[in-house]
């Protein structure tokens, strides 16, 4: 019988361990790209602000958008929740909070990637020393994640972890992907040549580029990126598979786990978000309409949140509010 | 500097490990012998390592007055105390004694108060005591027993005799710390435990769940059991989710829960409300329900009193097991156990003037200076003078609240407690000591191995505490061949 605060402390977890993760692929992508633009190609550092969606509070602390402030802000700034740090320090505090519901293994594994991000993330803000830290975190990540697949029960804990860390996955792509786009369409003539650079970096920041090489026989183009990273029914960082994944959870898998008490609601708005992903028409779409598109999904993992939220998490809703405000 | 024993100073104190003339005790030969045989490097090389396991499995204790950094590194030392298995079966045995008298008491004093007109307890005692709860007067928690978890302080004179400083029976903490330290331990000296014949600690959470689903309200199903923490920003969360997590039971706050028209206890869960049988409370009694105590408690469950008194749900510690533990009323339990159990107490209080008795009053007002003084009701080495470290003018404020409120204060002779090694910056060094075991009464009695030692970092400092300095050592009941 789980509690619905714990539900919601599990789901919680899972996102920002999962936030964490993007943001290191992200900014490691990100400065990959970088590294091959001519000079004066005005491209990248600031998108990161818009998808990581903390435009306005960076400048509350800082005046110039360059690399290292940057850096600072989304890797080693506490004082900016959606920060791999913050993230990481918020996975901790939900952990610490589950200590009894975790593997023991599990919650010293978080702890130790705090304690270990917390010691280097200043150190990752200059580029040599980026890479290494952004990889360390990504692997250890994965290796929390390998403990929570190969040692936890598939009850309905599990469940609330596997729809955060999906939920927090689709929200992460969409973001990705909308930054890519209204750049793209905005670039003035001498961004053009590079825009078959910018999507091959949009499928790195997804760790995408190797499966959409195998599953796509197309180069890399625009729509097709858009195609695959939306729509595509084998990757697990689309947002149609991410959402399916959640489905699952819902709804329990051909009969052997029951799925969650009470999920009507939750199912039904993810159903219709994932109906208007898989029937979209992307090719019609990057002619135009492409941002508003986007922004209705977005809006749609908002919808599912909240319908997860007033059917489990129940009478815990200030606080999911304001951890909220961070997501 | 490597570790020796050979210039240990023992003199005019009790060492737990270390006999006169600097020869260690036979319980504690080998490890005094593994300790003096490691090298600088090795030594050190072992308290990194047990530092590096306490930040990764993340033990901590919160302070309050750290804002911002809320959660602590235990503080922890490596060297352990030992304690041979012969004597601790008698400490035991003394320790299950005291709690069954003590449980025979509270049930005694919030029923028909037999004691009181037997003339053995005074009934003046009660009205005045702070922990005494007239709400709770006419309950009957299952098998007479109020206080299922207690925690009781041990402390060694300087003639060896084991004296029971106090009894902790409202939310008694550190049992988690006690667990941990051994786990640390075994991964940082495995080959101790291979040569030596320690005896295990950790079927206490079991022995703990056992006892809470002794006293379900519904015997027969299987019990559904939650721990009530006031939540992550108590001092001892840690071990509230510890002890959850260990027993498979939930953990709770206040606001997880809610008592329904039928008068039983609810958690809120993803399938809707889910009924709740036992509750082993690690809140105050003043915050369990504000319907019934204090008003603007948030950590409690309004309408918990009702539940419990209506016997459709079991709270561990019952509310109102406090009342037994007061300084005052503790001067009377060697008499408990012989008006109960007509028996000798197996171990003996610290030797307690109450100042409410007029010819002991005299007595401590003119030796204040030799005395501990201490109030009734406080807990954590608050509010206490200690004669000989007073000035004249802390003993003429003592006296006058002593005077002014008799039935509040007691006091005792100074103990030299005794000390274990300890590991300091000049290697291995005296440091004063306590125990506090952990008892458990449901269905049945149960005493943990050896208990929590916790240890005086400072040198000659008395203070035990985790938030005034104080660490905790790992305790060896060592199985020492000798017939019981």
């Amino acid at each position: 019988m789980l509690l619905s605060r714990v539900a919601e402390h599990l789901y919680w977890m899972a996102r920002y361990l999962e936030r964490a993760e993007n943001t290191a692929r992200l900014t490691n992508a990100t400065s990959n790209l970088l590294l091959d633009l001519p000079k004066g190609v005005d491209l990248g550092w600031e998108s990161l602000l818009g998808i990581m969606g903390s435009r306005a509070e960076f400048f509350q602390h800082y005046n110039v958008v360059d690399e290292r402030n940057l850096m600072r802000w989304l890797l080693a700034d506490e004082r900016n929740p959606g920060s791999l740090l913050g993230s990481l320090s918020l996975a901790r505090e939900n952990a610490r909070i589950l200590r009894d519901v975790l593997q023991r293994e599990l919650w010293e594994e978080i702890n130790d990637l705090y304690l270990m991000a917390k010691r280097d993330a200043a150190g990752a803000v200059g580029r040599r020393k980026r890479y290494e830290f952004n990889r360390a975190v990504v692997s250890r990540r994965q290796a929390i994640l390998g403990i929570v697949v190969g040692t936890t029960s598939r009850n309905d804990a599990f469940q609330f972890m596997v729809i955060g860390r999906n939920l927090e996955r689709a929200d992460m792509s969409t973001r990705i992907l909308d930054a890519a786009t209204v750049e793209l369409m905005h670039s003035g003539d001498e961004l053009r040549p590079f825009g078959n650079i910018r999507w091959m970096s949009v499928l790195r920041s997804l760790t995408a580029y190797q499966m959409y090489r195998q599953h796509v026989q197309v180069r890399v183009r625009g729509p097709a990126v858009l195609r695959f990273l939306l729509q595509d029914r084998l990757f697990p960082r689309t947002v149609a598979f991410c959402l399916r994944e959640i489905q699952i959870c819902l709804e329990g898998r051909d009969g052997a786990a029951a799925g969650l008490p009470n999920n009507q609601e939750p199912l039904r708005i993810l159903g219709r978000v994932l109906r208007k992903i898989d029937q979209a028409d992307v090719y019609a779409l990057v002619e135009s309409g492409l941002h508003q598109f986007i922004d209705e999904v977005q809006v749609g993992l908002i919808d599912i949140h909240t319908a997860l939220s007033n059917s489990y998490f129940g009478n815990a809703q200030s606080q999911s509010q304001s951890q909220a405000q961070v997501a | 500097m490597p570790i020796s024993f050979k210039r240990y100073p023992t003199r005019g104190i009790y060492d737990e490990m270390v006999g006169p003339r600097s020869r260690p005790r036979p319980v504690a030969e080998r490890v005094c012998e593994y300790f003096e045989s490691l090298s600088d490097d090795e030594l050190k090389d072992r308290v990194d390592s047990v530092n590096l396991n306490i930040m990764a499995m993340g033990i901590t204790f919160t302070v309050y007055s750290d804002a911002g950094n809320i959660d602590r590194a235990w503080p922890f030392d490596v060297i352990p105390r030992l304690i041979p298995l012969s004597e601790w079966r008698r400490t035991e045995a003394g320790l299950k004694q005291r709690l069954q008298a003590l449980n025979l008491f509270i049930d005694d004093i919030y029923g028909k108060q037999r004691i009181i007109a037997d003339g053995v307890f005074p009934r003046e005692l009660l009205t005045e005591s702070k922990n005494f709860r007239p709400q709770c007067v006419g309950a009957s928690p299952a098998f007479g027993v109020w206080a299922h978890i207690c925690g009781s302080d041990l402390v060694r004179d300087a003639d060896g005799t084991l004296y029971v400083l106090e009894d902790n029976l409202r939310v008694p903490s550190g049992v988690s710390y006690m667990l941990e330290n051994r786990m640390v331990m075994k991964r940082v000296f495995p080959e101790l435990f291979d040569n030596m014949d320690i005896l295990p600690v950790d079927d206490y959470t079991a022995q703990l769940f056992d006892t809470l689903a002794s006293i379900s309200p519904r015997p027969g199903s299987y019990p559904s059991v939650a721990l009530l923490t006031p939540g992550i920003y108590n001092s001892a969360y840690f071990e509230h989710s510890y002890l959850a997590q260990q027993m498979g039971a939930h953990l709770v706050q206040g606001s997880d829960l809610f008592v329904a028209d039928d008068d039983c206890v609810y958690m809120q869960t993803i399938e809707g409300p889910s009924r709740l049988d036992v509750i082993y409370r690690r809140i105050d009694d003043d915050f369990l329900d504000p319907e019934v105590f204090r008003e603007d408690s948030v950590l409690g469950v309004p309408g918990l009193m009702r539940a419990w008194r209506a016997g459709n749900v079991a709270l561990a510690n019952a509310p109102g097991a406090g009342v037994a533990d007061d300084k005052v009323v503790y001067a009377f339990v060697p008499e408990m156990v012989r008006y109960y159990l007509d028996q000798d107490p197996i171990l003996p209080n610290v030797p307690t003037y109450l100042c409410m008795h007029e010819k002991e009053r005299e007595h401590v007002l003119t030796n204040l200076e030799q005395l501990v003084v201490k109030p009734a009701n406080e807990s954590g080495g608050y509010g206490m003078l200690v004669g000989p470290a007073s000035s004249s003018a802390e003993r003429d404020k003592f006296a006058a609240l002593i005077k002014a409120n008799p039935r509040n204060y007691i006091a005792q002779p100074t103990l030299k407690i005794s000390t274990v090694p300890t590991l300091t910056a000049e290697g291995a060094a005296p440091r004063h000591v306590d125990l506090r075991p952990f008892i458990l009464q449901g269905d049945q009695l149960y005493v943990t191995t050896g208990g929590l030692c916790r240890v005086a970092l400072r040198e000659g400092s008395l203070v035990v505490n985790s938030s005034q300095g104080g660490g905790s050592k790992d305790t060896w009941v060592v199985n020492d061949g000798e017939a019981t």
